[in-house]
């Protein structure tokens, strides 16, 4: 194999496994570190860079971080990589002196947000510091889209939401609130440089069985949720029945819990472990006595006189056949009784105000064509991010569609073409500070993950609003902190230095180094001290070592970054250097676009 | 040296038959220098040992003095151990073989350890056949008391610093131990661990005294130009004339290798492979194998593998004829026979 070039940002960026599958590449072990030095300021401003949203993520993101943790190879549990945002977010001083400048002098641009989510919100947040001036538009008296009408307030409270908002808001948006874009024609008309769709997926998905029409009982989950945050609903039923089992899903079932509901049962056509549902969220409803019901598939509503009676289900059995599908088969039919039925099972992007003639083309599923770099539609100047863009996803994805859209209505904005922008830099500095000492804390803990405290079961029911998690206490994050691995610190092989002494191979814990003569991949693998587990990961070859031209082979996917082979080498040929990731953003480009023009 | 602890990360790691990883053969971090060959020794020896699935609580480690004598603390944590006075680990592992015969023995010294104040021991070790692996790793320096020329260093190797030359002629172990009758002779090199565990593999099972000399190179005192034990100098100088491999009685030879491979059958079935790079070597020729192993010598060439082997030699307790139950596990009734006896038995000298 060729030798591995380091300097590609993509070869460590891949080895942060945090960084490398969040979409919107926070730096964690970063913060994670800011942390442990009592930085909190430092640590929330580090992932507002990259997140702009860190006291909401530190509660409610679906962390694609954690299952990508590499502490997860080491023992059973990731590192608390969310929760540990909200501490940053709890113990950070107030932030807003440290904000961009927003220039009193505006650039001319008129940038038009529909929709006042996340994805809008930071597109504003990217765009004002460029002059830009953003009129954000909003159909609810309140802004935060999804986030305050779809994730109840116990797990998010207000307070928290209003105030990242505001931080946004405060810069200098015109918040049109109460004003619903009726039709996208209408509003090119007026003197708009640009126009961002985030509108997110607001259509619930309805389920057509027999019985449907005939009772006011059943209830669209995220339609629920609205009615409930806006205080439009405040009762529910003794016997509930959730259909579905994604995170709405168990939204709508605590909250089914402290509106009154008393035996409520989540309903999931498959068994355990085909859950959309996020792990933990699954947990913490359980942990409050929902039950959920595997195996049964919805047949149809009984109601008797106007009367929801309950529901009828297919009670199935599952099989995985020849060619590892699952397969159902059907023992019985079940009746369950219930007072009310939420229904749970997906939600959509809807454009009625779209309006089919002005050169925005919509695919066979009548959605948008969106470029998947540019968030551009076919029509230029005319982007989408959050749901609207690629249906339903997180909150995480939508702050990244953001950064990307805001990009793009910059070059847009500028004349330049949208699709040619910065790519990724890296910083790669060395982390000795003497013999065996490095500026960062490379001893191993072998502490288990810290469990998250709670509310008390019987006092987070009297109120709908009661946060139900405490946070993390001091002691909690201070070992929680410890247990991060630092991936972002690099293991960097120097071959003309290398005497192979095998020094740092016997040294390693995990064993992911091994020198060989070199060939071909395939040969490789078979050949290291360790077979490869993860062919995914990265893995690095280095030049012909000086004395047997044989080279060295690291495994990325098992090494623990505890620096002992660093520590271990007498000439220095391996180092442990940070790797910064170098993320543009439209401010970079402009930045960048200003030092072409000077030359 | 390190100020961290290694972490325990068993996540994963194979097992062997014993159900233990490898993890579990493992010691307390190495105090040594970094790059010390004598840790990469330390490695092999805990592959070895977790290959061979012994459990590491029926292995007896002793030492001498010097850097090497340090190391059985950096393998076999459930070992038992003892680290003796310089140049007395071959008595204390006699004493303890005769009492035990039922432990693996492995004695760790080093040049200085072996060559100078404990050569007499080191010789009549070999002669009565204790049953041991006797891992000599040799670095041609005096280490721990910072470098000077050492038993085992070659005419004409220069002092790291001050220019020194050395005018003494060495004692080669290997040469030594054949001469004494060594029934297992194997010389190995820290910097090829492909070749290093399946000689000390071989060694542990061999039925009588295994040396294994072992080119360790002095990372700090003797890894320069003017040295003849310097990793650069090994690799390129070091010609493997016999590889050895260990082979469980229960596997099979593949027979695709059995071609120039020579096997021995131990005494519990497994078998020794060897297989020879030079045809006309014999590995069994003590006489042979001295001339050969000069000869390369002459032609500055550090011959390395299994060199000489008898597997018909009796150890220690074959030539005692005492019984198969160690001493230590007989009955005080059996063990000491009593005054009656010994007057019988001296009253047969008179």
């Amino acid at each position: 194999m060729k030798p591995t070039d380091t300097s590609d940002p993509r070869y460590y960026h891949k080895v942060v496994d945090c960084q490398w599958g969040c979409p919107a590449h926070t730096d964690v072990p970063e913060y994670i570190r800011m942390i442990a030095q009592g930085r909190y300021t430092d640590a929330y401003l580090l992932n507002r860079r990259s997140n702009v949203f860190p006291a909401i993520l530190g509660r409610v993101c679906d962390r694609p971080c954690e299952p990508a943790c590499r502490r997860v190879r080491v023992e059973e549990e990731p590192v608390a990589i969310c929760r540990l945002k909200r501490v940053a977010a709890d113990l950070a001083d107030d932030i807003r002196s440290h904000l961009p400048a927003v220039p009193a002098k505006k650039n001319g641009k008129r940038i038009a947000c529909i929709g006042a989510g996340c994805a809008s919100l930071t597109v504003a947040n990217d765009l004002l510091p460029l002059g830009y001036e953003i009129v954000m538009f909003e159909q609810f008296d309140q802004a935060g889209g999804l986030m305050r009408t779809n994730i109840p307030a116990f797990r998010l409270p207000a307070q928290v939401l209003d105030d990242e908002i505001s931080m946004i808001v405060e810069l200098g948006v015109d918040l049109r609130l109460g004003h619903r874009i009726d039709s996208m024609a209408a509003l090119l008309e007026e003197d708009f440089a640009a126009v961002f769709v985030g509108t997110g997926a607001p259509r619930g998905k309805d389920l057509d069985l027999p019985g449907r029409q005939e009772t006011e009982r059943i209830h669209i989950g995220i339609d629920w949720l609205e009615s409930v945050a806006f205080e439009h609903t405040d009762h529910i039923g003794e016997r509930v029945l959730i259909i579905g089992v994604g995170n709405t899903a168990m939204d709508c079932c605590r909250t089914a819990l402290r509106l009154g509901g008393e035996s409520v049962k989540v309903m999931a056509r498959k068994p355990r472990g085909y859950f959309k549902a996020s792990p933990w969220e699954l947990e913490d409803a359980e942990e409050e006595k929902v039950e959920i019901i595997v195996n049964h598939s919805p047949k149809a509503f009984v109601v008797d006189g106007g009367q929801l009676k309950g529901m009828t289900f297919d009670h199935l059995e599952y099989h995985v056949d020849a060619d590892g599908n699952l397969q159902s088969t059907v023992i019985d039919e079940v009746f369950v009784a219930c007072d009310d039925v939420i229904l749970a099972i997906g939600q959509e992007n809807a454009f009625p105000w779209i309006e089919r003639d002005l050169g925005i083309v919509f695919d066979e599923w009548d959605v948008p064509k969106v470029d998947k770099a540019t968030f551009e539609s076919t029509r230029q100047g005319i982007f989408f991010g959050g749901d609207s863009a690629f249906g339903p996803e997180n909150i995480i994805w939508a702050v990244e569609h953001g950064h990307q859209a805001a990009i793009s209505i910059h070059k847009h904005c500028s004349g330049d073409p949208v699709a040619k922008r910065l790519s990724h830099g890296m910083n790669l500095l060395s982390t000795k500070m003497s013999l065996h000492e490095w500026s960062f804390s490379n001893d191993y803990d072998p502490s288990n993950r810290r469990r998250m405290r709670h509310v008390e079961l019987k006092q987070r029911f009297d109120e709908l609003n009661i946060e139900v998690e405490l946070g993390f206490s001091a002691e909690q994050f201070v070992t929680e902190v410890k247990r991060c691995l630092n991936c972002d610190i690099q293991t960097e092989f120097t071959a003309k230095l290398c005497i192979e002494c095998d020094a740092c191979i016997d040294v390693c814990p995990v064993r992911c180094l091994t020198i060989i003569e070199n060939g071909d991949r395939t040969d490789l693998v078979q050949r290291l001290n360790t077979p490869v587990t993860n062919p995914d990961a990265p893995f690095f070859v280095s030049d012909s070592l000086p004395q047997t031209s044989r080279v060295m082979i690291k495994d990325e996917n098992l090494c623990v970054h505890c620096a002992l082979c660093a520590e271990r080498c007498p000439t220095g040929a391996w180092d442990m250097r940070k790797s910064e990731l170098l993320i543009p953003y439209a401010i970079d480009e402009e930045v960048a676009a200003c030092n072409q023009k000077t030359g | 040296m390190s100020f961290i602890k290694k972490p325990r990360i068993t996540k994963g790691l194979p097992q062997n038959g014993l159900g233990l990883s490898i993890v579990d053969y493992e010691g307390a971090m190495s105090t040594l220098c970094a790059g010390c060959g004598h840790d990469s020794i330390s490695a092999a020896i805990i592959q070895a040992y977790f290959e061979l699935e012994i459990e590491p609580h029926r292995v007896a480690k002793v030492s001498g003095i010097g850097c090497s004598s340090k190391t059985p603390t950096y393998f076999l944590r459930p070992a038992h151990g003892f680290n003796s006075v310089h140049g007395r680990m071959p008595s204390i592992v006699t004493g303890a073989n005769a009492a035990n015969r039922d432990l693996h023995y492995i004695g760790v010294s080093g040049d200085g350890d072996s060559l100078s104040i404990g050569l007499g021991q080191f010789c009549h070790a070999i002669r009565r056949n204790v049953n041991m692996l006797y891992v000599l790793e040799n670095n041609g320096v005096y280490g721990l008391t910072k470098g000077q020329f050492s038993a085992s260093t070659d005419i004409g190797s220069t002092a790291r610093k001050g220019g020194a030359v050395n005018q003494q002629p060495p004692i080669d172990p290997v040469l030594t131990a054949i001469n004494f009758g060594c029934t297992f002779v194997a010389r190995g090199f820290s910097g090829d661990k492909q070749s290093l565990v399946p000689l000390l593999k071989a060694a542990i099972q061999h039925p009588g005294f295994a040396l294994l000399d072992v080119i360790s190179p002095c990372v700090t005192f003797n890894d320069h130009e003017g040295s003849t034990k310097s990793y650069a100098y090994t690799r390129e100088s070091e010609r493997t004339t016999v590889y050895a491999d260990f082979i469980p009685s229960r596997e099979p030879i593949e027979t695709d290798l059995v071609q120039d491979v020579t096997t021995v059958t131990l005494h519990d079935g497994s078998r020794i492979a060897l297989r020879k790079v030079d045809d006309d070597y014999n590995p069994f020729d003590a006489g042979a194998a001295t001339a050969y192993i000069r000869d390369h010598q002459d032609q500055g060439e550090i011959v390395t593998g299994l060199l000489y082997m008898d597997e018909e030699a009796q150890d220690l307790h074959a030539m005692n004829n005492t019984p198969n139950t160690p001493l230590n596990a007989l009955e005080p009734s059996k063990l000491i026979p009593g005054a009656a006896k010994l007057a019988a038995l001296q009253k047969a000298w008179r």
